[in-house]
């Protein structure tokens, strides 16, 4: 089926302008009618929480944190772009656009993207007048750098804890919100299944962490901001309680899934050590600017590094193989991030990796060091050096640091139109737990602006106009629809607390974190896909039979919490294999191996695969139904990449 | 095959606690073979499987993103909040900081403001309560006018940024002896008193951050500065001054 992104006609420089107009309003008076629930707290969540009821409308919020304060959204460091162009350096909101679609691989709605593009300057407005501290020159105005290989200087940056600077801001109007009582918050609940009345998304039911009571929520729309799913990876950069949930529940309620094989490596974390590791740690990429990539050329010396007879210093610098340097002469270290990922493994793969694992390859500051100074290296990347030798106890100001890539961002996500609404009518999508304008980007500091624009600026808007243009029929929780999905909750958890199994909840998710890293991590091709799709299968049956989940239903219950949410990354899992399996092109986060070019680089198929691939689902064993949104590129020609 | 480092044996003598008015006690745990290159809270992950695997309630504890930034986790080790490493985050402290055959000591905040909620797990919501009660900058979403209007030095925004570091932990009180939320409270209230955006509400965001700190039980500040030693964001005194020159301030000018 060929699904339509309700994307208005007209000249795209206006469109979003004009659709504001076109688009109804509700009275101010008429707006405390409405209810909105929001399910959970990081940037998209507390911005479209915060705005709507400052507007009038009444809003119900709920985070698995303890505070709305502790999102994911937290941990994001580098920075945040806007088209605002202060440094006078030819930046325009074209220009975003562009390289947002681009850096996109042309797997991005233009329309949506222009709009980003568009309200990111708002954003800045909004963060400062919040106080967010963004780095200021000595003039007293803004300072931008240049952040992922941008060539204009857009990223506005707080330190390296822009994305805790930005969640605490909108944490604070959210605050405001809920101290006047327009937003009731729920913290510790977490959403464990969609109500649908009618066709529409009327409520939610929510485990509250604390007791496990099992709670109905009505309300006349529902907002997802919850995240990404990177943890199915079961190592990655995501917070240990990023899960996929509430997406997926609503998935199996109906909500197509969108794009779920785009996942972005990010090609500078600290290595895996060992078995009992629970995370990976991401090193700032600005960290390429300065550090220079290498492995040794020797396997004699791979051996005597891992031995621990001869460290880096010993090797001599032609005994070192600068791989990126030499690969990619013009854009050196600085190379995208899935090229820089993809690099580092295909080297560790030929046996140069340089740790016990064989998973890891230097980023050495000697140059920079020898160069610059010491102190200049240390203004820099002072607190990230700091960081690094905490986890490791290695100071990279002595020792090249060791990295390997890891997951990081997941850019597939519920399908949504213009509007942010899904597929179900009345189900609104925000961030990163949508599919959109992204597609598969690789460019830094574009998350952040994504959350904050479709919470500050879009929905409100969009669920405004979805209020106003239907007729909203009374719910309550009394309602059947809502029985039947509480019956459907308990009788899950019941189903993980009966099986009295085996194996631990994380053996399984370790399991499966493998088998995704495996097949469906950097590198992707037919035969380990159709594979994949077969073992998680295999892996989810096992769950299903062999599983101990310790306590009981209507307690807190750490043990019962994880368990459903691997079990929704157990059927996740293979749909992602699906989706990887079905575009048989290499498009940013998703290098099919059957699709390169001659130089070993991504080689996307325009001719067939210029879409959005949507997944509907069709019961746990049954194959999911593929739909595809065909995108049309009028302003932006595509264009084969190279970094040669 | 991984990079274990040392491999350590450990006592663990740790707190635990069903709910908030049932009463704790102190439960040993031996653990061997513990890799000196894993951290504290991959530890308690470890542990929690045995227990798992032998059909007992794992230990409740908070954390989430495990990179020393969003605040949930939390923990006395051996009586220090966070444990003995200095500016670092329990989720950041790694098992190399502890000696082969050492005994572990870990409980949760204690402050009759931060109630057990089960085990190691307590809640801290008084802090977003504090937050609520002015916390803030009062602007409405849309109509903020262009960041380029309002110049700040850069020597104010940087104390700002100084102040605005602050995760929410909860280390700070549960270091002081009178469990006061002065660091905390005083490191928002400065952020917002630094920056123009802030002096609006000034007045009225000092008297009522100060009045719901008081109101949710934390106690007085007297100065022993045990705050900021135990901060993993090492957040400065200098703050909890400021905070007491803004209370001042505006307890003399307020008209209310």
């Amino acid at each position: 089926m060929e699904l339509n992104g309700n994307v208005p006609e007209g000249d795209l420089k206006n469109l979003w302008e004009k659709h504001k107009f076109n688009m109804k309003l509700v009275n101010p008076a008429n707006r405390r009618k409405f209810k909105a629930i929001v399910v959970g707290s990081g940037l998209a969540g507390s911005s479209a929480a915060a705005s709507l009821a400052e507007m009038g409308y009444n809003v119900d919020c709920f985070c698995i944190q303890d505070s709305p304060r502790r999102a994911h959204s937290i941990a994001a460091q580098g920075g945040i772009n806007s088209s605002k162009s202060y440094p006078n350096d030819g930046d325009s909101v074209h220009r975003l656009f562009y390289d947002t679609v681009k850096g996109g691989d042309y797997r991005a709605r233009e329309a949506n993207v222009h709009r980003l593009a568009e309200v990111s300057g708002n954003i800045i407005d909004q963060c400062v007048a919040q106080g967010v501290p963004f780095a200021r020159e000595y003039s007293g105005y803004l300072a931008n750098r240049s952040f992922g290989g941008a060539q204009v200087s857009r990223t506005f940056y707080a330190k390296g804890q822009t994305g805790q600077q930005l969640l605490l801001g909108a944490y604070s109007a959210l605050s405001r919100q809920i101290k006047s009582g327009q937003v009731t918050m729920h913290t510790r609940s977490e959403m464990l299944d969609l109500v649908m009345v009618d066709g529409k998304a009327k409520g939610i039911i929510t485990r509250n962490l604390l007791n496990g009571a099992i709670e109905r929520h009505a309300a006349d729309v529902v907002i997802l901001c919850t995240g990404g799913y990177g943890n199915v990876f079961y190592l990655s950069t995501n917070a240990m309680g990023s899960n996929v949930t509430a997406a997926w529940r609503a998935h199996k309620r109906g909500a197509y899934f969108a794009n779920p094989c785009y996942t972005q490596i990010h090609p500078t974390c600290i290595p895996v050590h060992g078995e009992n590791q629970s995370k990976l740690t991401l090193m700032s990429e600005s960290l390429r600017n300065d550090g220079r990539v290498w492995v040794p050329r020797k396997k004699e010396d791979v051996a005597a590094i891992r031995q621990g007879t001869k460290t880096a210093k010993d090797i001599a610098d032609a005994d070192r193989y600068y791989y990126l340097e030499e690969r990619y002469p013009a854009f050196g270290n600085l190379v995208p991030r899935d090229v820089a990922s993809r690099g580092a493994k295909l080297e560790c793969d030929n046996g140069l990796g340089v740790n016990d694992t064989g998973e890891a390859v230097f980023l050495d500051f000697s140059v920079a060091i020898e160069r610059d100074g010491y102190e200049a290296i240390k203004a820099k990347y002072g607190n990230l050096f700091d960081m690094y030798q905490c986890i490791t106890a290695d100071s990279p100001y002595d020792v090249p640091m060791k990295i390997y890539p890891a997951i990081h961002y997941t850019m597939g996500g519920l399908w949504v139109d213009y509007n942010l609404m899904s597929n179900l009518d009345g189900l609104f999508v925000l961030g990163e737990a949508n599919f959109s304008d992204h597609g598969a980007n690789r460019l830094g500091a574009s998350a952040l602006m994504q959350g904050l624009s479709d919470g500050y600026f879009v929905a409100p808007h969009t669920v405004s106009n979805y209020l106003a243009s239907n007729k909203q029929e009374a719910v309550s929780t009394d309602m059947p629809e809502f029985e039947a999905a509480e019956n459907e909750v308990n009788e899950t958890s019941q189903r993980l607390l009966d099986i009295n199994g085996k194996q631990s909840v994380d053996d399984f998710h370790k399991r499966l974190g493998k088998m995704m890293w495996q097949h469906c991590g950097m590198a992707r091709n037919e035969a380990g896909l159709g594979k994949l799709i077969t073992d998680v299968a295999d892996l989810r049956k096992e769950f299903w039979t062999d599983v101990s989940v310790v306590g009981e239903k209507g307690d807190l219950n750490i043990t019962l919490e994880k368990a459903g949410r691997v079990a929704d990354f157990l059927e996740l899992g293979e749909l992602m294999a699906r989706d990887a399996l079905a575009r048989k092109e290499s498009c940013g986060g998703h290098f099919r191996e059957e699709s390169q070019t001659d130089d070993n680089e991504a080689k996307r198929d325009d001719e067939n695969f210029q879409h959005v691939a949507a997944w509907g689902f069709k019961g746990v064993d049954n194959e999911p139904e593929r739909h595809t949104e065909a995108l049309d590129f009028k302003h932006c020609i595509p264009s084969q990449r190279s970094y040669k | 095959m991984s990079s274990q480092g040392k491999l350590l044996n450990l006592t663990l003598k740790i707190w635990r606690q069903k709910s908030r008015t049932e009463k704790g006690y102190i439960e040993t745990h031996e653990m061997s073979g513990i890799s000196t290159e894993i951290s504290f809270l991959e530890m308690l992950d470890t542990l929690n499987d045995q227990l798992e695997r032998a059909g007992s309630a794992p230990i409740v504890f908070d954390h989430d993103c495990r990179e020393g930034i969003c605040g949930m986790c939390s923990l006395y080790i051996n009586g220090q909040p966070h444990g003995p490493a200095k500016a670092t985050t329990t989720c950041q402290l790694h098992m190399r900081e502890f000696k082969d055959g050492e005994t572990v000591f870990i409980e949760p905040w204690r402050s009759s403001a931060f109630p057990v909620v089960r085990d190691l797990m307590v809640d801290r919501s008084s802090f977003d309560r504090i937050i609520q009660s002015g916390g803030y900058t009062s602007i409405k979403t849309g109509s903020a006018p262009d960041a380029h209007a309002t110049p700040i030095p850069k020597e104010d925004a940087d104390l700002a940024m100084d102040a605005a570091t602050c995760i929410g932990c909860g280390a700070c009180v549960a270091a002081c002896k009178n469990a006061s939320a002065s660091l905390f409270t005083s490191a928002k209230i400065s952020q917002l008193a630094l920056l123009p955006q802030g002096q609006v509400e000034r007045t009225d965001r000092a008297l009522n951050m100060v009045a719901q700190m008081d109101e949710e039980g934390f106690g007085h500040c007297t100065n022993e500065s045990e705050c900021e030693a135990a901060c993993p964001k090492e957040i400065s005194v200098e703050n909890i001054a400021r905070m007491n020159r803004e209370y001042l301030r505006a307890s003399v000018v307020s008209r209310k």
